[in-house]
């Protein structure tokens, strides 16, 4: 017979941790899985200033740190494995991992998080890298002195190209839109700032190279005309720093759970899903604020409801 | 793990015999920060067959990118001084990189 744990939750970034917290304090019997390194997108913020009581030292992995640290205080154990299958249909949950392993559970989290949206443009996989770049922490430093365009309008594009100004000789952000949607007060500061530019009502329609960034086509979404950028002569290459979003990682669920046409769990406000003794929680839920105390605050509500439903059901 | 600079990077990686693989990660690059135990780890199990180096791409900014590495984590496996193969980005995991050293040896 196979082990069924209390609760399975998936992901370990700040939603799967705060629930792995809260449900082994419930001294429930509780797995978290995770198919990469502990700690989701957070991991690559150099500074986390924003959630309440990290001041020294914050950074994105030495919070999940103390994240893991303290749920291994209170039994919560961890397992690498990515999940291929799930059947959540009986009052078992059945997951299937890649490596064909089967986890049974009475409840389950799916706190799997989002990834950044590609371009999907002509150029774009084979150069990430080599000039082009969803991680502004990783790998400003190489583009010192030398130009970035950044795509996208939104708070964190526009919040990156200023971090970037930091390193470059200039920042062009390129929008497919004439106005951004970034929040005023951040707008604020990058129209203040004299390194950065903007190109507006453009989107990049191809990025070439030979092994790394050596040219890219613009085109204009009103006019539809093209005009290419070409890299100086001094360094020959340019940095792409793409930020138009993110994708929710809900593939695995989509057949097992109702999901919103981009692909979010859209939740109750005690983070049922449409499967009983399903639970979601973090940055998948269709929600307005995206943040680890938001990610946080989703997996405690999620663990003590995921308690409350095993409890109901007197297994 | 052998820390190269920019001064040891040819003698130890392109004038080396054999399979030398290169971890470039810098301050800045908490994934990269992230993957290290995995390579240590890696390192131990290929102990004697691939020489595992890493370099501070902070220090070694043009070196890097003569090597065409402009984005971190970047895992290259090079043999007899050339390149044989890389994982970098959302490719640099533990088992990409077990399966990039595999493949080659």
């Amino acid at each position: 017979m196979n082990k069924v744990y209390d609760l399975i939750i998936i992901g370990a970034g700040p939603a799967g941790l705060s629930a792995g917290l809260y449900a082994s304090r419930a001294k429930m019997d509780v797995l978290i899985l995770e198919k990469e390194n502990k700690g989701g997108q957070i991991v690559t913020t150099s500074d986390v200033a924003n959630y309440p009581g990290s001041i020294r030292n914050a950074t994105g992995p030495t919070l999940i740190a103390r994240m893991v640290e303290q749920c291994e205080e209170f039994g919560t154990q961890f397992e690498k494995g990515t999940v291929q299958k799930v059947d959540f249909s009986d009052d078992i949950k059945k997951l299937i991992l890649s490596d064909g392993k089967e986890l049974q559970a009475k409840s389950v989290i799916i706190a799997t998080g989002a990834y950044p949206r590609k371009l999907d443009v002509l150029g774009e996989k084979r150069l990430t890298g080599k000039g082009v770049s969803y991680c502004a922490t990783c790998d400003a430093d190489f583009f010192t002195d030398m130009e970035i365009y950044c795509v996208g309008g939104g708070d964190s594009a526009v919040e990156e190209a200023l971090f970037l100004t930091k390193f470059a000789s200039k920042v062009t952000i390129i929008h497919r839109r004439d106005e951004l949607r970034a929040a005023k007060s951040i707008q604020d500061k990058a129209f203040k700032n004299p390194k950065i530019d903007f190109i507006w009502n453009s989107v990049i329609d191809e990025i070439r190279g030979d092994g790394i960034v050596e040219e890219m086509v613009l085109k204009n979404t009103q006019t539809g005309e093209k005009t290419i950028i070409m890299a100086d002569e001094e360094f020959g290459t340019f940095g792409v720093f793409v930020f138009v979003g993110y994708i929710p990682n809900t593939d695995v669920f989509k057949d097992q759970i109702e999901v919103n046409d981009k692909g979010y769990i859209e939740t109750c406000d005690n983070l049922k899903t449409s499967k009983p003794g399903v639970f979601a929680a973090g940055d998948i839920r269709e929600k307005s604020l995206r943040q680890v105390i938001t990610a946080a605050a989703d997996g405690a509500i999620a663990a003590i409801q995921a308690e409350k439903y095993i409890s109901s059901k007197e297994y | 793990m052998l820390e190269l600079n920019k001064d040891t990077f040819e003698e130890e990686v392109l004038k080396a015999e054999g399979f030398v693989l290169v971890d470039y990660w810098s301050d800045g690059c908490e994934p990269c920060k992230a993957l290290m135990p995995s390579i240590e780890e890696l390192s131990e199990k290929y102990d004697g067959k691939v020489k595992f180096c890493k370099l501070n791409t902070t220090k070694a900014r043009r070196l890097a990118i003569s090597q065409r590495v402009l984005g971190l984590p970047a895992i290259l496996l090079y043999k007899d001084g050339e390149k044989v193969g890389e994982c970098s980005k959302d490719d640099a995991t533990q088992q990409n990189i077990e399966a990039m050293i595999e493949k080659n040896l």
